[in-house]
């Protein structure tokens, strides 16, 4: 093989052994996307098979040469009617079967756990709800559905991992959430998809997904110290969020305990329930949310909370369950000492008392 | 084995071009800037989308040289960003979307329907300046450092968050739109009003039945993006809070409003290409269209579906599951009138009697490319697989196998078959022919290995990439060599054939539209006087009983 060119050599090389089809199937729903995948491969070659065979077929048979006259005719309903019909039948099949995994993808299970994302330019910033903080980088258990909430703090974004076959868009102002099942160890591709300026394609990471017993260590070896519930109860007693929402029966604001998964009757007389969307929308856009029965003096927060800190008082309300927990944050704002783990050497430092998160 | 050939060229030793044409009945500079004939101001544009074509090929080419090595070593990040944005902008709105109806659609659609000229010649003149203002502008942003905002400006990264050139670009694209706009009246105008004499609905070539539908779209879908640009220019200059949440904006309305132009746009694009099709393939398989009516009403039926599909760029941007499951529904809809056409012309070339000239061979790659670009539409219309390969290089190769192997190869079998009719002179057949063979080898080469791209999940718009994914990217680059010298060629031998082609006569190809029975180059007024129409679209025993008729009077 001395003729060839070393360059072409190692090419033909880096082609013949790295060559795919398709990325590896790593979560619980890649083999269903690629079966449909392949479906549609399959259609495509029919179709496309199908057209090569006439066109090749007529023009040998009917070439100039062999067949010096045209006969003319006019159509054929009946065989316009096949190709209408067959067609739009396949379309079908192929619409319903997409919709069923379309549906799948974007419906988490009640059971999953949830991991916050935040997009920002350009990077992706994740959050635990243990506490544990990532840049791009996305640390998974497999064998347990794990839902996304992400939001973007700039432009748009897009959260994808081809390995698991989902990709969800990070909006500005709204949360999305995508979920899956990570079935094979390893480490996978993380893309930004969405073009967002300068750094668009430096915008990329690793998704790691580790067995449950790995997960446990790594957790357990991350940790910041707080969980990502406490950072939000200091938020909330920083931001003397407790000043109004407490439960003494002369409050000025609701009682926040247990108003997660709520319904709730506002002002307008919509009666909604309370989720991770609603509760952003209530801090930065609080005069277009309030509860019946109260009156509409709370300020807006925007600016003053950055989307990790919303995500951190989402996680602190959602887990907000006694009056007796609302009371500590009104008494004290040190945390009490007796449930957390000590800050691991090398995860970031948790926020003072008091601080806010910009 | 010579070819069969349908061509018949007058003896070339007699023939000359006609003293009296379109080209020579007034001469300098002025007879062309204020011409209101729409066989020059077709010339006009002819000559304008190419210079852009040639510019938005350029810088394809540095795409694909800066995409040879995964690192993002041969140009800034920055760099690339404005190259891939001014490429699509360029090619969408300068090239694309005026490519067939303001150039070989200017030129043919009055011949076609039997009229002197379209029914509002000055707007057709307005229309060409309003494209060369925004030309001016497109190549003054460029030239001041260009704009980064992707050709699909999504907000809020171009209203909010990029310093370079965005409100000019977007008031090119808007005046842009205007261009095209005046043309699509114009032809709706003329095909209503301007028919001769016996000339029915359905006795309309399908050229102009496919450009009908795609006037309906310019006219109804072009205003939109020209709000959409405003509102752009507006949040950027004057914060009027839109779509930036910050105050109080949606986001998503953007994608919206963008996409119920930028849908549509694309049919814009494709179904005047249709037409070209249906044109060349019935003559070089001496036929009529195989189901007539069929094809006809395909080309509205895209148009009326291709204005509710608009949010399939979206599904996974958020927007309700259910809202989805509409949007793919109707895309799966406006899929089959797609197959409907790709079939029609198959079963025409049944018991006809083919050659195989350049205009055919286009034709044929035509409708295998068109084939794999619009099969693989459905791979993104259906909502689960749209996840995984949506923003990925997939959507670049679906995009690219529609518009450059659907459009452009359409296009230039448009201009190899018409050339004739426009300049009186044939270009040479045997390197055309070479041209269309090396455009089709290289646009596969280029194109295919994106779809696999897609599907390992490579994401568009990258300047730098794993390098797991370098073979295939090599494979394309390439490829992408190849289809530069396919498309230099026709450029080379068309402009040599100006001078130096064979002199064609009035109808080279013995085919039927009324534009070959008058002469090649035509009169200002097209024909010496209005012509009957008293046959059939295609209808070859008509012209077969026309020559006998005036091989008997002489």
């Amino acid at each position: 093989m001395s003729h060839i060119s070393p360059v072409l050599w190692q090419f033909l090389v880096k082609w013949l052994t790295n060559f795919q089809l398709f990325p590896p199937e790593a979560s619980k729903v890649a083999p269903e996307m690629d079966a449909l995948y392949f479906f549609m491969v399959l259609i495509s070659l029919v179709g496309l098979t199908v057209v090569v065979l006439l066109i090749v077929s007529f023009s040998i048979l009917y070439n100039k040469r062999r067949h010096p006259v045209a006969t003319q005719i006019e159509g054929s309903t009946l065989l316009e009617a096949t190709w209408t019909i067959i067609p739009l039948g396949l379309f079908l099949v192929t619409f319903v079967w997409g919709a069923l995994l379309y549906f799948r993808i974007y419906t988490p299970p009640a059971n999953a756990m949830n991991i916050y994302v935040v997009g920002k330019q350009w990077m992706w910033k994740v959050e635990h709800p243990g506490g544990q903080h990532e840049i791009d980088a996305l640390h998974v258990p497999t064998g347990r559905p794990v839902q996304l909430t992400i939001i973007s703090q700039d432009v748009f974004h897009s959260f994808s991992i081809p390995a698991f076959r989902v990709k969800r868009e990070a909006i500005p102002g709204r949360y999305t959430s995508v979920w899956f099942e990570a079935t094979e160890p390893g480490t996978y591709h993380l893309f930004c998809t969405q073009y967002c300026g300068t750094n668009h394609s430096q915008m990329i990471g690793e998704v790691v997904a580790m067995t449950p017993d790995d997960f446990r260590k790594w957790l357990q070896g991350s940790t910041s110290g707080n969980s990502l519930a406490q950072d939000g109860e200091r938020l909330f007693a920083s931001l003397s969020c407790n000043a109004c929402h407490n439960p003494s029966p002369s409050s000025r604001g609701p009682n926040l305990v247990g108003v997660y998964g709520s319904h709730l009757t506002l002002a307008s007389g919509q009666t909604i329930t309370v989720d991770d969307a609603y509760l952003r929308q209530a801090i930065l856009n609080p005069s277009e949310h309030i509860t019946q029965g109260y009156a509409p003096i709370m300020p807006t927060y925007q600016g003053q909370v950055s989307e990790e800190g919303i995500f951190a008082l989402v996680e602190y309300l959602k887990h907000l369950d006694s009056d007796y927990r609302i009371q500590q944050t009104l008494n004290t704002t040190v945390l009490p000492a007796n449930n957390e783990g000590r800050p691991a050497p090398g995860a970031s430092t948790p926020n003072a008392p008091g601080e806010v998160k910009q | 084995m010579s070819a069969a050939t349908i061509i018949s060229l007058p003896d070339q030793s007699t023939a000359r071009i006609p003293k009296m044409n379109f080209l020579t009945k007034e001469n300098g500079l002025l007879s062309w800037l204020l011409t209101g004939d729409h066989k020059r101001i077709a010339t006009l544009y002819l000559v304008s989308i190419t210079f852009f074509f040639f510019i938005g090929g350029a810088l394809a080419g540095l795409i694909r040289l800066e995409l040879l090595t995964p690192q993002n070593d041969l140009m800034a990040a920055d760099t690339y960003n404005k190259v891939f944005s001014m490429h699509g902008l360029i090619m969408v709105f300068f090239f694309l979307v005026p490519s067939v109806p303001a150039t070989i659609g200017n030129f043919l659609m009055p011949m076609m329907v039997g009229a002197k000229d379209l029914a509002l010649p000055k707007i057709n003149l307005l229309s060409w300046y309003l494209y060369v203002i925004a030309g001016i502008m497109m190549i003054y942003t460029m030239s001041v450092g260009g704009v980064d905002t992707g050709w699909t400006f999504t907000t809020p990264l171009s209203t909010h968050y990029l310093n370079t050139h965005v409100i000019s670009a977007g008031l090119s694209v808007f005046v842009a739109g205007f261009s095209s706009i005046f043309t699509g009246l114009n032809f709706i105008v003329t095909i209503h009003k301007m028919r001769c004499p016996g000339m029915t609905w359905f006795r309309l070539p399908l050229f102009v039945w496919s450009n009908y539908a795609a006037s309906i779209l310019m006219v109804l879908g072009t205003p939109v993006l020209a709000i959409t640009l405003v509102l752009v220019v507006l949040e950027r200059t004057v914060h009027i809070g839109v779509f930036d949440p910050a105050y109080g904006g949606d986001p998503l309305l953007f994608q919206h409003l963008f996409w119920f132009y930028s849908h549509p746009a694309v049919y814009i694009m494709i179904l005047p290409g249709f037409g070209v099709i249906s044109e060349v393939i019935s003559t070089f398989s001496r036929k009529r269209v195989f189901g007539y009516t069929a094809v006809a009403f395909s080309s509205v039926a895209i148009a009326i579906f291709g204005f509710f599909v608009w949010a399939h760029h979206m599904f996974i941007m958020g927007i309700s599951n259910y809202s989805a499951l509409v949007f793919s529904l109707l895309t799966m809809l406006v899929a089959v009138p797609s197959a409907i056409k790709i079939y029609n012309w198959a079963f025409t070339l049944y018991k006809g009697s083919i050659t195989f000239e350049t205009p055919m061979l286009y034709a044929i790659g035509f409708m295998g490319l068109f084939t794999i670009g619009g099969l693989t539409g459905v791979f993104l219309g259906a909502t689960g697989t749209d996840i995984h390969l949506t923003e990925t290089y997939f959507v670049v190769a679906h995009f690219h196998f529609v518009m450059v192997g659907g459009m452009l190869m359409s296009f230039l079998a448009g201009i190899h078959f018409w050339w004739p009719k426009w300049t009186g002179r044939m270009y040479p057949e045997k390197i055309s022919q070479l041209a269309a063979l090396t455009t089709f080898i290289g646009f596969n080469l280029t194109f295919f290995p994106q779809f696999i791209l897609g599907t390992l999940g490579m994401p568009r718009r990258y300047a730098a990439y794993p390098p797991e994914f370098q073979v295939l990217n090599v494979f394309s680059t390439a490829g992408a060599t190849v289809l530069g010298i396919g498309y230099l060629l026709p450029i080379l031998y068309l402009t040599w054939s100006l001078k130096y082609g064979e002199i064609a006569g009035d109808n080279p190809w013995q085919a039927t539209g009324l534009e070959w029975q008058t002469q090649s180059p035509p009169l200002t007024e097209n024909f010496p006087e209005i012509p009957i129409m008293d046959h059939e679209a295609y209808d070859y025993e008509w012209l077969e009983r026309q020559q006998r008729k005036e091989v008997a009077s002489v």
